[in-house]
């Protein structure tokens, strides 16, 4: 479906030209923390637009629940108490997909068209393609895909991506209480964030500023925050992101190399199976292994 | 609110204390944030922990759990010693220049009049000083030592910012630095609003908490004002319409006094709350009590009230004694109680001394239950292992339950904390068997009507004569009901000015409550409502969001009461002579000929500046009182008291007096003050409190919720963590004189050890929502711990502070 109203840029593991006719226009999500109130609110909205239900879990000793995202918690909020300057601070991010403009996932991802990045700057998951390599965790800076127990299969956040589509703002948007939570242009949102800058500096956060990182070409889901110069104290948001060098190694010079290799490998099979047949299993083996995969 | 939540926006300063706004009430905090964006306002935080409000504040202070007033009454001499006060509005718009009885004294922390033996006070050295007409004598120089203004100096006196610091365990500086903060809304065209919740009320010393908030929000001329007020956040979705309606025994609906065995005739009765004016020209609107009381009982008891028999009078239940909360568990407990009918209510989760409770409960012959979710209560009887020991053969309780449907699932009303009524619409069908509440009761009172028609019975005259003029008996239609609330003419209503001309005809909605009269020609079920259902229609479910004002007035957006005023007192928002204190939120002005403006005035709207009529038009004097002679059991001037568990060895306020180390005008049932704890056995405050995660005991039910918040936890400051050997996620037994439970340990900076009177003072922190029921982990009703004793006035218990001890489990 949303072959037919977003427009690709981007496609993981294809060579074939994306389309270029149309113009769209570049999105973003802009988290104000200073104004969040860390009421999770946007994490139900989460799992209620995207039919997402985790489990029950347990208190660790903090407010973050579910504790860590999961192929089924796609949004969560991390709270940190930070002590600065003699008084203390309790920074409240909601974690999830920062949406690169460089994303490092659709980079590593081997899979055909299982991370498409589309014009308007949104990266999604298309499970459908998906071969639970886990290669898009490595591939991202932020730590934020899980594969899933259940089908082995990537997730994360859309950015809403199917009520984007026909012109609606993404669920956790629409539901914050605070108006913490904005979207729209990425241009307009860079503009809100200036006065929010502007104010949380005339009320003594001197480092104020926009989480916006040039080390992934930038991201469509951007943070205000009171101390832009220290990231990291946000629940380790990182100082400088970059895709792993691994990945730019695998998708750089040793591509073709590994193609090749590839290769090799299928003409060795194809050579073992003229040679020798089909490879066949036991009926033995294939008992044995299901009574070690039977749950108990 | 005497605001409403929009106005917040328009204040420049927002204190949040006695409540957690962002947690409690998130979509509400909106205002506040709107607040600080758009108008630059900043927002304090005074609380025992760093909360999610004080996360996006601008400046946060600590305070002990108990010690409100300390903390307030010391923002008093601030500002009473620094002359930060709106002196032309205090003169003129409170009682700072009343003359008091000289007999008045306070003394070693009590005032005159007490009697220990009955915990009482005779209010008589209270009052007004009256001349020959029986109108207050004043002193407008504010300097006679018997005037409000200087009895009030002198007994804020005592609370220094040493004090403050000693009690209330707040740092010095930081306290100073909030009181410098507040003390810049003394100027005309700036205000404060301060959002309070149960931090203030649920205290002994609770209604005294909020009195003293609003005695600074009257120094500062803040009330009336745009962007003002002191400001209740109220709970449950529509608990404020549960108030306005009376579901509880101290009034009738519209805040109207209830009878007592006293008032023995209609006459004696209404006699007493009638004023007289205690000043020249004011309004004194209850005068008006005896309309709105008739108008009740002709809603209630229809053709059957008559001028003859005293509009049934005799029909009313004479009340003999305290029927609330504390009271009625009370009751239950000596075991003088037979059936309980329980509605919407969860009281084994939600009251005091869950053990007293339970036993209170298998005392009743009978059980009635009618809610839409299965609540504990339901199932006091049932054996839920550690979280609910029970032997269901012990208990001989019958247990019935109606399944209801919820709010969603029928037509109805919302009042939200702003007073706005506004209407919902049925969005689904409810589960299974469910009825509306509405269905259930009208049901009942069927069958029991039919049976004391059959049978007759005691007393069977109020039942069988009872107004039920619903199209469908057995299922009142929700408009219906509120076209009753409304009222309506009974006889054509004229003007008392002029008599040809009719205001309402006979048979059609009353418009206001102007329209009430006394000599049984007019109906209407709560005359606070009157003018929700007019001719006009419903205008609860009006639905425009035009904003002519620029404050978020909405006046055509559902119906605000009184008469769709949107700020109380809003003739305080002008100066003597009718002209805005701040021209730029004007709320209304005299424009010569009248009062208008963004909102109904609360004023006689021909009433000329020059007449003098005051803006608190609900007490007879006219004016606000900074001091009050009436309606407070426990002082016309708010004290100190320790909570009833105390972590010190006494009220350091009054170290040599045992009488005042708690509220001494607090009611406790004998057995209960035996069982309070001392600090050597209990060293350690707890209070408890609700997070956003959930609502109450209902939200636990619901599988996302549970997800966000799964398990019961208390939290715990690092350094009595480190103390007692705690980790981080480690699981703790928490101990009262009257249980304990386990938890898991959160260990956070958020919670922070105080110094307070030469010690070092550890508060746990509770919070509520769990239950042996429910989507979430089973876990305590955290009440097995709280004490049952409550505010001396509302008597609402002391959930906020009490003494427990904790260890590793």
């Amino acid at each position: 479906m949303v072959w037919q109203s977003l427009d690709i840029r981007r496609r993981s593991a294809t060579t074939t030209p994306m389309p270029q006719v149309r113009e769209s226009t570049e999105v973003a999500k802009l988290i104000d923390i200073s104004q969040c109130i860390g009421c999770k609110a946007c994490q139900v909205a989460c799992m209620e637009w995207n039919d997402l239900r985790c489990e029950v879990g347990y208190c660790v000793g903090v407010y973050d629940n579910p504790p860590d995202l999961t192929a089924k918690a796609w949004t969560v909020m991390r709270f940190t108490e930070l002590e600065n300057d003699g008084r203390l601070e309790w920074l409240i991010r909601k974690d999830g997909c920062m949406h690169c403009q460089d994303p490092g996932c659709l980079k590593a991802c081997p899979a055909p068209g299982a991370i498409v990045q589309y014009a308007n700057g949104i990266v999604e998951f298309h499970q459908e393609h998906c071969i639970g390599c886990d290669y898009c965790l490595t591939g991202c800076p932020f730590n934020i895909p899980r594969l899933s127990d259940q089908d082995h299969k990537a997730y994360k956040c859309t950015l809403c991506s199917d009520r984007v589509a026909v012109g609606q703002v993404p669920a956790c948007i629409k539901t914050c209480p605070t108006g913490a939570l904005h979207f729209g242009s990425k241009e307009d949102m860079k503009e809100h964030a200036e006065q929010r800058i502007a104010d949380l500096k005339s009320r003594g956060f001197a480092n104020a500023g926009l989480y916006d990182p040039p080390g992934v070409e930038g991201t469509h889901v951007m943070y205000v925050l009171q101390h832009a110069d220290h990231p990291e104290w946000y629940a380790g948001l990182p100082q400088d992101p970059a895709i792993s060098p691994l990945v730019e190694v695998w998708k750089g010079w040793t591509k073709p190399l590994a193609i090749g290799v590839m290769a090799a490998g299928v003409l060795a099979s194809l050579v073992h199976y003229v040679m020798k047949g089909p490879n066949e299993i036991s009926k033995e083996t294939e008992k044995e292994v299901e009574n070690e995969t039977r749950p108990e | 609110m005497t605001n409403h939540w929009v106005d917040i926006k328009n204040a420049d300063l927002i204190l949040v204390m006695g409540g957690n706004a962002a947690e409690a009430h998130p979509c509400g905090f909106k205002w506040v944030v709107e607040a600080k964006a758009s108008r630059k306002a900043k927002l304090v935080v005074v609380d025992p922990r760093f909360t999610r409000s004080a996360a996006v504040s601008d400046f946060y202070a600590p305070i002990r759990a108990g010690s409100d007033i300390a903390f307030l009454g010391g923002v008093i001499r601030y500002l009473l010693a620094n002359d930060k006060i709106h002196h032309e509005y205090v003169k003129a718009f409170t009682n700072a220049a009343f003359l008091i009885n000289e007999g008045f004294q306070f003394e070693d922390g009590l005032f005159s009049g007490y009697d220990a033996a009955k915990r009482k006070y005779d209010t008589a050295t209270w009052q007004y000083q009256l001349d020959g007409q029986g109108f207050v004598k004043i002193d407008e120089t504010l300097q006679s030592p018997n005037c409000v203004f200087q009895i009030m100096k002198r007994h804020y006196a005592r609370y220094t910012p040493e004090v403050v610091s000693r009690v209330a365990g707040t740092p010095r500086a930081d306290f100073l630095k909030i009181c410098e903060m507040i003390a810049e809304t003394a100027a005309p065209n700036r205000t404060m609003t301060i959002c309070y919740a149960l931090g203030w009320t649920q205290h002994t010393v609770g209604s005294q908490n909020i009195r003293t908030m609003a005695m600074i929000q009257l120094l500062l001329g803040n009330m009336g004002m745009a962007g003002g007020g002191v400001n209740a956040l109220r709970g449950h979705a529509n608990v404020q319409g549960i108030t306005d309606q009376c579901l509880y025994s101290e009034v009738l609906p519209g805040y109207l006094s209830a009878p007592a065995d006293a008032d023995k005739t209609r006459a004696e009765y209404l006699a007493k709350r009638t004023p007289k004016p205690l000043r020249p020209n004011q309004m004194n609107f209850p005068q008006n009590f005896p309309k709105w009381h008739t108008s009740l009982m002709k809603a209630w008891y229809g053709n059957a009230a008559t001028a003859e028999n005293g509009f049934c009078y005799d029909w009313l239940p004479k009340k003999d004694a305290a029927y609330d909360v504390l009271a009625l568990f009370e009751r239950m407990h000596q075991g003088k109680m037979n059936g309980f009918v329980c509605q919407g209510f969860n009281p084994l989760a939600s009251v005091s001394h869950k053990a007293k409770v339970t036993a209170g409960l298998a005392k009743l012959k009978y059980l009635v239950v009618i809610d839409p979710l299965a609540t504990e209560t339901a199932e006091f009887w049932k054996d839920y292992g550690e979280f609910n020991p029970a032997d269901p053969a012990a208990i001989q309780t019958e247990v019935f339950r109606l399944p209801s449907t919820c709010f969603a699932e029928q037509d109805g009303s919302f009042t939200n904390s702003g007073r706005v009524i506004q209407w919902h619409w049925k969005a689904a069908d409810g589960p299974g068997e469910a009825m509306s509440d509405v269905d259930i009761v009208a049901g009942l009172f069927a069958r029991l009507r039919a049976l004391y028609a059959k049978d007759g019975g005691a007393f069977p005259d109020p039942v069988l004569g009872l107004a039920w003029p619903y199209r469908i008996p057995q299922r009142p239609h929700p408009e219906e009901i509120a076209m009753e609330i409304n009222g309506k003419a009974l006889a054509d209503v004229t003007d008392p000015k002029d008599p040809t001309k009719v205001l309402a005809k006979a048979g059609e909605q009353l418009a206001g409550f102007a329209q009430l009269r006394d000599d049984g020609s007019t109906a209407s079920g709560n005359w606070i409502y009157c003018g929700m259902w007019s001719q006009a229609g419903n205008l609860t479910a009006r639905r425009d969001p035009a904003d002519l004002t620029g404050l978020g007035q909405t006046l055509n957006w559902g119906f605000a009461w009184p008469a769709n005023r949107r700020i109380l007192y809003n003739r305080a928002s002008c100066d003597l002579a009718g002209k805005p204190w701040d021209p730029s939120r004007t709320v209304i002005k005299w424009d010569g000929a009248k009062w208008g403006g963004n909102d109904i005035p609360d004023m006689r709207p021909d009433a000329k500046p020059e007449e003098g009529v005051m803006p608190f038009i609900m007490n007879p004097e006219g004016v606000a009182r900074l001091f009050a002679p009436e309606r407070m059991v426990d002082g016309p001037l708010p004290e100190h008291y320790e909570p009833f568990e105390t972590p010190l060895d006494g009220n350091p306020m009054h170290p040599n007096n045992p009488k005042a180390v708690s509220n001494p005008a607090a009611r406790v049932y004998p057995g209960d003050l035996e069982s309070f704890a001392k600090a050597k056995d209990f060293p350690y405050v707890a209070t408890t409190y609700r997070l956003v995660e959930h609502f109450h005991f209902w939200t636990k039910h619901s599988l996302l919720n549970a997800i966000t918040q799964p398990q019961q936890f208390v939290e715990i400051g690092e350094e009595l963590a480190r103390e007692k050997g705690i980790a981080n996620g480690d699981r703790v037994r928490v101990r009262s004189t009257r249980g304990q439970l386990t938890a898991v340990a959160v260990v956070t900076k958020r919670l922070r050890a105080l110094e307070v009177d030469g010690r070092k003072i550890h508060t746990v922190g509770m919070p509520i929502h769990w239950g042996f029921r429910g989507a979430t982990h089973p876990g305590y009703i955290t009440n097995t711990l709280t004490p049952f004793v409550g505010d001396a006035n509302s008597q609402t218990p002391e959930f906020k502070a009490f003494l427990v001890n904790i260890e590793k489990a």
